[in-house]
């Protein structure tokens, strides 16, 4: 089992990439926990390598195990909606509140690589096998996302016309 | 002309994962495919936004719980600590909120939890502002009251004690809810001001939730499933005033067993 502090340093960035799949701060909590319930649980097959991406395979068969489940709208929490600090941006207006309702309209298997190539920064390998796809899987998903995630934020929402390549 | 940047190549390029001979020989060809050029650094501002958007979570306390829960080797003692991370993380002020207009949930709790805090808020509507019959069994009659409404309910029911924060017991009811027979647990203080416990039990329920708020006008409410029970907290209050008034509560029912 790895050191403690090894685990201890990794969840910021399960919290991160947990947030930013779930835009939702208290579905992320969950997530989290249960990622690291279903990791503490299966210490036995560990093998030294790299932590981050064993602990983020484990929170992507969480997702993808609760996404199976039925569908249930909840919610929102419309005073956390107001509450969302306003923070200094160098890049342009965009809110987070907006960012993460583009994140939302992307299906879940394109937001996730999106996230772990744009966000976390993995390697095409690591993402390939993080979400037990092929790597081509990985490239055409990421190659969607950024085209609907871009039409998104241009404020069409649609997919952008194919263009004729040759 | 060069030919067209293969788009693969394209998104390695923008991601930082080819050799530096390659990054170097498609940025040379990139001169020329101004359009493709475009898109990479239409590539590059998305992933400016998502780190500008999500880096901060980086820096934040990790919730007290989550580190308990690593250190802890994974002892199946996770429920309270799933609340209690819920409630450390509101508790130092992490505002990120839940945003999305929706969101999709495992089905276990969600139907309770979706109308839990409407039917709180109808119970609280209705009978706070009774003046002669708030309650049906009062503070005087506890003992009768707890006794009363475990029997009805069919699970034992605790009062929780809120002198602490400055509200005494005024009684309590029984009302109807989803499941069957439900109870309502009021509480004022020396304002006037009144709070009220929604308590209602299904066997349906199982597990637990994070607290959740929800706010109709000025009320407002935190709502949570623990075991077969679920709870709701309503007052006409801030939810920075509420929120250790639920978390007492909450403290004081998790010590109980669940069926």
């Amino acid at each position: 089992m790895p050191a403690e502090h090894a685990i201890l340093a990794e969840i910021p960035r399960l919290r991160r990439y947990a947030r930013a799949l779930t835009g939702n701060a208290a579905e992320a909590d969950d997530l989290v926990q249960d990622t690291l319930e279903r990791a503490l649980g299966k210490w036995t097959l560990w093998r030294p390598g790299n932590l981050r991406a064993w602990l983020l395979t484990m929170m992507h068969n969480v997702f993808v195990n609760q996404l199976r489940a039925r569908p249930v709208l909840v919610m929102a929490d419309e005073d956390e909606l107001a509450a969302i600090p306003v923070r200094p941006r160098q890049h342009d207006e965009l809110e987070l509140r907006d960012l993460d309702r583009a994140l939302a309209r992307l299906p879940p298997e394109q937001r996730e690589v999106l996230l772990l190539v744009g966000l976390e920064e993995l390697s095409y390998d690591e993402t390939a096998r993080v979400l037990g796809v092929p790597a081509g899987t990985v490239m055409s998903r990421l190659s969607r996302a950024r085209e609907k995630l871009r039409a998104i934020l241009a404020g069409d929402g649609k997919p952008q016309h194919l263009k004729v390549i040759k | 002309m060069s030919e067209r940047i293969d788009r693969d190549r394209l998104h390695a390029y923008a991601d930082g994962q080819l050799s530096d001979d390659e990054r170097a020989a498609i940025a040379a060809r990139l001169a020329e495919h101004p359009d493709q050029r475009a898109e990479v650094a239409d590539w590059l501002r998305q992933k400016a936004l998502l780190h500008d958007a999500y880096d901060p979570l980086l820096a934040e306390p990790l919730p007290p719980a989550l580190a308990a829960l690593a250190a802890s080797g994974g002892r199946p003692r996770l429920r309270p600590l799933r609340i209690a991370a819920a409630l450390g993380w509101i508790a130092v002020g992490v505002t990120l909120g839940s945003v999305g207009d929706r969101f999709w949930r495992p089905a276990p709790d969600s139907t309770e939890l979706a109308t839990l805090p409407h039917r709180a808020a109808v119970a609280h509507a209705v009978f706070v502002p009774e003046v002669r019959h708030p309650v049906e069994v009062g503070a005087d009659q506890e003992a009768h009251l707890v006794a009363w409404l475990s029997k009805r309910l069919g699970a034992r029911l605790r009062v929780p004690g809120l002198r602490a924060e400055g509200f005494h017991l005024v009684g309590g009811r029984l009302i109807p809810s989803d499941s069957g027979p439900g109870a309502l647990i009021m509480y004022e203080d020396s304002a006037g001001r009144r709070l009220t416990l929604y308590v209602c039990i299904d066997d349906a329920n199982s597990g637990a939730t994070a607290f959740r708020y929800a706010r109709q006008d000025t009320l407002s409410t935190f709502y949570w499933i623990d075991g077969h029970s679920a709870y709701a907290l309503s007052g006409e209050l801030p939810r920075e005033t509420l929120l250790p008034i639920a978390t007492t509560i909450y403290r004081q029912l998790a010590g109980e067993p669940h069926g």
